[in-house]
């Protein structure tokens, strides 16, 4: 089938509302974290204090939860599962296995929501033992990973199911990428799972009288880190197979783009000691092989970077160019599809040194839990990642709904990509500056001693009130895209943009899609850098933890 | 797989550089003895006092050795105990001479904390159970507040004290 012919083809109804429903939980958390995120730095400011006694952290738990967690996750698995849809298709029984998916989450959504917004789990995201929240907030969550995991699982049946009827057939590369990252997602999740299904429930319910806390916080970790590339891999997707289409190209290079989501799912995952860098009881070199690993992510990062740009440049040249940079100005600059995801690819590069200064061995020592850590994922996460989503919303969206992203819309979601860099490079930049000089992450407004020192960091704090406000202000703009390209907008046929191969590439070699040497090798790389230093804190164990509930104001 | 020349040679610079970084990184760390703090050395959280470290008589600042101090401290949410001077109230600053090198100790009787000291390298998280240790010498003359950098309830952001370098 000729592809475009297959990019113009709606879904049918009782699909395409799948696929919706991901999307309308994903702007509702947009807008609601968004609020939580505006409020945040209010508070720091010292300008402001929270009406009807609501607590700054109850407010810091629901902006982490429901922006970095559920907005995140909701997005990815409709996405994901339309790709699938595009690209596989989909049987009446997955359909349904998607729907349970879907309401698992939402259910455990709605349960993690509620319990803290009555106050009774201030524990913040990462929720660190011994600090307890109520047992509703661990159940809700695992109910958001469990109903992942059933959509995860109808992924690969649907691969599966797709490579029986078509033997020897590559797959499709957007069904192959989606399958890398569910799998990663597996993988790295069942480290949470464990540490609240195991750990967790059962402490906080008092059936198990204490909590290993170095155990729950390295589990913690083990996901916490694979998860910001189970965020960052559908970015990808769209940069290797779906920009390419936009601006008129081709795909670069089907197995370059392979090779670099394998690199990722065996490097994402065992590399989580670097956000433990300061803690006492693990053992330096182990933390030091771990950053080791961790810097392997730079090689596919480097992959993505050259054929990104190498498509970008072919493209332009093709179109007619007139010097060595001739081909930037004949990219569509004008289209929202576009521009939206292209700021996102440039804040990934001062994002990403960042990166590689936080997972380093010493200088991380320097801004460990400092507000430049908050500052660094505000460009990796909050730029690169959500404009990226926000640039497929602009097709995906209209495609789903059977309208069209008009010249007008086209024209907001410019001016929204133009207030979020402005918002954001106001705020990110405040945040990097003041961690630098030791101002912290992840606390209210205090003037704490006082002095010189403390002074310093409340005029960024200022800055960062400013930067929030315009970045609301691009949330309350974003929604209103959402809202015209969900219900209101002309009816009409949007493009499902997806790059077609050049009719000359190469074959890809066999070997990328043989699931079990790269699932074995992830698997050997994370016993190897976990195994003995698992044994290692198990074995030196301090006395449990008893659940502590006052410190975070549960009576 | 085929790769194009110019992404071999963007990889090869990309990969030489990486090892470069790393080999900067683990000679600071194994040779110059720059790790982080880790000191895999673990105490009754519910028993501190039992540590001659943190014994009451034994918080807050010593002076071992001309210019070498050690600085022991109990954290629990929402206080670091320096402990108490001479008319028995709470030490909430640390002073040392320019250039002294100080051996911050530290453990929690409760839930976990940070402890940094702003625009220095001393930065640690502390769990309860475990000690954590980290040796600084104190270049710079002037006041450092300590923050509790570890989100520890809803007390946190009133957890701090200072370090006064004279």
């Amino acid at each position: 089938m000729d592809g475009t012919e297959n990019n113009l083809r709606l879904f049918p109804k009782k699909d395409a509302r799948l696929y919706m429903s991901f999307m309308y939980v994903t702007f509702v958390s947009l807008l609601v974290g968004g609020l939580m995120g505006l409020l945040q730095t209010f508070v720091r400011s010292g300008r402001f204090t929270l009406p009807f006694n609501i607590n700054y952290y109850t407010i810091l738990t629901v902006h982490g939860v429901i922006l970095g967690l559920v907005l995140t996750t909701f997005f990815i698995l409709g996405f994901q599962f339309a790709l699938m849809g595009k690209t596989v298709g989909i049987s009446d029984k997955q359909r349904n296995a998607g729907w349970v998916s879907f309401w698992m989450m939402l259910v455990g959504t709605i349960m993690a929501a509620v319990t803290i917004l009555v106050g009774e789990a201030n524990v913040l995201y990462t929720f660190y033992a011994p600090l307890a929240a109520h047992p509703a907030f661990y159940i809700g969550l695992a109910l958001v990973i469990i109903g992942s995991w059933v959509g995860a699982f109808t992924n690969f049946r649907q691969l599966y199911v797709w490579k029986k009827a078509h033997k020897g057939e590559k797959s499709p590369l957007l069904a192959f990428m989606v399958v890398i990252n569910m799998l990663m997602w597996v993988i790295a999740s069942l480290g949470v799972a464990i540490a609240v299904v195991v750990q967790f429930i059962p402490w906080s319910l008092g059936y198990t009288e204490t909590i290993n806390v170095l155990v729950s916080r390295t589990l913690f970790w083990y996901f916490g880190h694979p998860l910001v590339y189970f965020w960052l891999l559908p970015a990808y997707m769209a940069w290797y197979a779906i920009i390419p289409k936009i601006i008129g190209g081709k795909l670069f290079s089907d197995s370059l783009a392979r090779l670099a989501f394998i690199l990722l799912l065996m490097f994402s995952i065992p590399v989580g000691f670097h956000h433990q860098l300061t803690e006492p009881g693990i053992d330096p070199t182990w933390k030091f092989i771990q950053v080791v690993l961790t810097m392997m992510v730079v090689i596919p990062s480097l992959m993505t970077a050259f054929s990104i740009f190498a498509t970008f440049e072919i493209t332009g040249r093709k179109k007619g160019f007139s010097s060595l940079f001739g081909w930037f100005k004949k990219l569509p600059w004008g289209d929202v599809r576009f521009f939206a995801p292209f700021v996102g690819m440039a804040a990934f590069i001062p994002g990403g040194i960042g990166g590689i200064i936080n997972a380093s061995h010493q200088m991380n020592a320097l801004v460990h839990n400092t507000i430049w850590i908050t500052g660094h994922f505000h460009l990796t996460i909050a730029t690169t990642v959500i404009l990226t989503y926000f640039g497929i919303a602009y097709w995906l969206v209209p495609h789903l709904t059977g309208r069209r992203l008009t010249k007008q819309l086209n024209k907001l979601g410019i001016i929204q990509t133009i207030i979020w860099t402005v918002g954001m490079t106001i705020m990110s930049t405040a945040m990097h500056i003041q961690g630098l000089l030791g101002g912290p992450r992840r606390s209210a407004y205090s003037e704490y001693a006082g002095g010189a020192q403390v002074d310093t960091w409340i005029g960024y704090q200022l800055a960062q009130a400013i930067g929030g406000t315009i970045l609301f202000i691009g949330i309350l703009l974003m929604t209103y895209i959402f809202i015209k390209l969900a219900f209101f907008a002309p009816r009409g046929v949007e493009e499902f943009p997806i790059a077609a191969e050049d009719e000359d590439a190469q074959k890809t070699p066999k070997i990328l899609e043989n699931w079990y040497v790269w699932i074995g090798i992830t698997i050997a790389l994370i016993a190897f850098a976990y195994t003995i230093p698992m044994i290692d804190i198990i074995k030196h164990s301090p006395p449990g933890s008893v659940p502590f509930k006052w410190p975070i104001g549960r009576m | 797989m085929h790769l194009h020349k110019y992404e071999k040679v963007w990889l090869t610079f990309g990969m030489a550089s990486l090892v470069i970084f790393l080999l900067i990184i683990g000679f600071a760390a194994f040779w110059k003895g720059t790790h982080p703090q880790s000191h895999l050395e673990t105490i009754d959280q519910n028993n501190v006092e039992a540590h001659d470290s943190f014994k009451p008589e034994n918080l807050g600042l010593t002076e071992v050795a001309d210019g070498k101090y050690k600085v022991n401290i109990v954290a629990s949410a929402f206080n670091y105990d320096f402990g108490v001077d001479k008319d028995e109230k709470a030490v909430k600053t640390i002073r040392v001479p320019q250039g002294s090198t100080v051996l911050f100790t530290i453990t929690s009787k409760d839930v976990v904390h940070g402890f940094q000291v702003a625009g220095t390298n001393v930065n640690m998280m502390v769990e309860p159970g475990h000690i954590s240790r980290y040796e600084a010498v104190m270049k710079n003359k002037g006041e450092f507040t300590i923050v509790c950098n570890e989100y520890c309830g809803i007390g946190h952001h009133q957890m701090f004290g200072k370090v006064e370098v004279y």
